[in-house]
């Protein structure tokens, strides 16, 4: 493999050459983090405020994007939602990745009991459509955003048990493992300084790869109107509120939040398969 | 081959199990109390004591777990406060339009990928390889909800090829008589064609959409697991020996990379009935995500909770048939037994 003789930053020039997609990717990956980071400040209206312009006017030089029923400008609403949308999709996948990187990692490590709780957990939450299970939990623990992040965060918990269990089972019985261990460490001492740094590379194109859905999943929740309210701007819940507008010819409304949110969604899985061809070429598909 | 398909019958018990589970502490950790909830505004601490007791939340959980699951198997799954009707009745009602859009979706995806991800394996590196790697990482970044309204301002708004999207069928056409519930299928049954192509064009936007998603994953292990087999030693061989191309391809290749695809299978269901629920609030089809939708809405949590646990026997029963026919597909299952 010639990467064994390539430096990581030839490696990684190597792949954007080979795939421009990639740095295209990552200029938009910037681009929306650093709109979540400013949005306010640049927004050129209160995301808010009513009849900033004329309602249901197209777009124009005045509002780029158009405004929507309520004459709030759409392009201001568009940056103010990336921060949430965002925000939400980082939070659920933070948890996930370290809740779930937990418990694989000792039940990849421990085997026996602790194996078969965290497997049947996870085979449990598998056995849902994902989506549907989220719908539920935002159900029953109440209509917050909060809930939001934690029913994101629970239905992807077993992407990451699932990869910390494989890695930390074959790490076990690694050479520098059997090392460390016979040099006095004790198992948890082992497990956190040993095998989970090693670990964190295959969770970290996980994370890349489940990004994109972890948006998708909970601007879908708020798009069904769970979670985020109105008026709160979110780009789910504003392609929803201009789902009725459409078929009467009004298509901005729904088509920007939707196309960007859209395109933050692309973004986030191409970089997430360049990443993994980078980390890990063998699992290229 | 008897003796596999009962064992995977017996497999999919835990998790079977494991989705009683789940929904029956979901209902557990319902906000508010329910007691106080049907006593009303203007009950007494004695009436809400009472209503308790009627509803067994007196008893202990494992208590509430047994009354739980008998109450499901005797088809009491509750009732529906917007409706007044039971919620097994009003989700069996809706059912067949939900499950006529998924298997819509899934054949369309199904005849779409599995030929591009055929084409793009035994061109690696042309154009369709590079449409199909394309179309994979585009479909999968498409919000099902926004895909469906976007097909819908084109096709119906603008173009005027599409009805509007609301429904089934047209208003002014009477559904045909009840058979399966498929509407397609019942109306050829009942030889009235017109509401056939009535039902078929309502059908084609939401399909697409869902086809358009789930499309993804099936055309992208499609080709990786085509590539995979079309370098083995095997297939050398059997060309070497001289065998037609299509021979070769077929019946040598694709028989063997369908196994890694079937698999796929169940992640895509899930992904299929996922989107379900959005695709039918955009396109206002009557099936039972948008009855979970309007009974989300008005905070009527038992149609939810039906809802919810129906989709996941759904799925765990798909689940096993796909278990059952990778068993046909694959024939050393069959000599495992």
């Amino acid at each position: 493999m010639a990467s064994l003789t390539m430096t990581r930053w030839q490696l990684l020039r190597y792949v954007v050459a080979e795939n421009p997609l990639s740095l295209a990717a990552f200029l938009l990956f910037a681009a929306l983090v650093l709109l979540a980071l400013i949005g306010p400040w640049i927004a050129p209206f209160d995301a808010l405020a009513s009849n900033v312009g004329a309602p249901l006017s197209p777009p124009s030089m005045a509002h780029w994007f158009g405004t929507d029923s309520l004459g709030r400008d759409i392009l201001s609403r568009v940056i103010i939602a990336a921060r949430l949308d965002l925000g939400i999709a980082v939070a659920a996948v933070g948890i996930s990745c370290i809740l779930g990187g937990l418990a694989g990692a000792f039940a990849g490590y421990f085997g026996g009991w602790t194996d078969r709780i965290v497997g049947r957990l996870s085979d449990t939450i598998m056995a849902f459509p994902l989506f549907v299970l989220a719908m539920g939990i935002v159900a029953a623990l109440g209509n917050t955003v909060a809930n939001i992040v934690i029913a994101t965060a629970i239905i992807n918990l077993p992407f990451y048990i699932r990869v910390a269990r494989a890695e930390s089972n074959v790490l076990r019985n690694a050479g520098f493992v059997e090392a460390a261990r016979l040099a006095g460490n004790g198992e948890v001492r082992l497990l956190f300084h040993h095998i989970i740094p090693n670990i964190l590379p295959p969770m970290t194109v996980q994370i890349s790869l489940n990004m994109g859905w972890a948006i998708l999943n909970a601007a879908g929740l708020s798009f069904i109107g769970l979670g985020v309210r109105p008026p709160a701007a979110e780009w789910g819940i504003m392609v929803a509120e201009g789902a009725q507008y459409i078929v009467s010819g009004e298509w901005w409304i729904a088509l920007f939040p939707g196309a960007v949110l859209m395109l933050a969604v692309f973004c986030f899985n191409l970089l997430g398969d360049s990443l993994r061809d980078l980390v890990d070429p063998r699992r290229r598909t | 081959m008897l003796t596999t398909i009962l064992k995977r019958l017996l497999g999919a018990i835990p998790n079977l199990i494991g989705v009683i589970v789940v929904t029956f502490l979901l209902t557990r950790a319902l906000p508010g109390d329910p007691a106080a909830f049907f006593a009303g505004a203007s009950g007494t601490a004695e009436a809400v004591e009472e209503i308790r007791k009627k509803l067994g939340l007196d008893k202990s959980l494992p208590e509430q777990f047994i009354v739980y699951v008998r109450d499901l198997a005797s088809g009491d799954w509750g009732f529906s406060h917007a409706t007044g009707q039971p919620v097994l009745t009003e989700l069996t009602t809706r059912l067949p339009a939900s499950l006529e859009l998924t298997l819509a979706g899934l054949f369309l995806a199904v005849i779409v990928a599995i030929p591009l991800g055929i084409l793009a394996a035994t061109r690696p590196g042309s154009w369709i390889d590079h449409l199909c790697r394309g179309i994979a990482t585009a479909g999968v970044s498409l919000p099902t909800f926004f895909t469906g309204l976007l097909l819908a301002y084109i096709f119906y708004f603008l173009l005027g090829w599409a009805p509007p999207p609301l429904g089934r069928l047209d208003p002014y056409l009477s559904a045909p008589p009840t058979v399966t519930g498929f509407y397609l299928i019942d109306s050829l049954i009942a030889r009235d064609f017109e509401v056939f192509i009535g039902a078929l064009k309502q059908l084609i936007l939401p399909t697409i959409t869902l086809a358009l998603f789930v499309l993804a994953p099936l055309a992208r292990m499609t080709r990786a697991s085509m590539l995979g087999v079309l370098s083995a030693d095997f297939i050398r061989t059997a060309r070497a020996s001289g065998l037609a191309p299509t021979t070769v391809l077929f019946a040598y290749a694709f028989r063997n990379a369908l196994l890694p695809v079937m698999t796929t299978l169940g992640m895509v269901f899930s992904f299929l009935l996922g989107s379900n629920v959005l695709v039918e609030k955009v396109f206002a089809w009557p099936g039972i995500g948008s009855f979970a939708i309007e009974a989300l809405v008005a905070s009527d949590y038992a149609p939810v909770q039906g809802f919810v646990l129906s989709m996941a026997l759904l799925y765990v029963l798909l689940n096993l048939t796909i278990d059952i026919a990778y068993g046909f597909v694959d024939p050393r299952m069959r000599v495992d037994g």
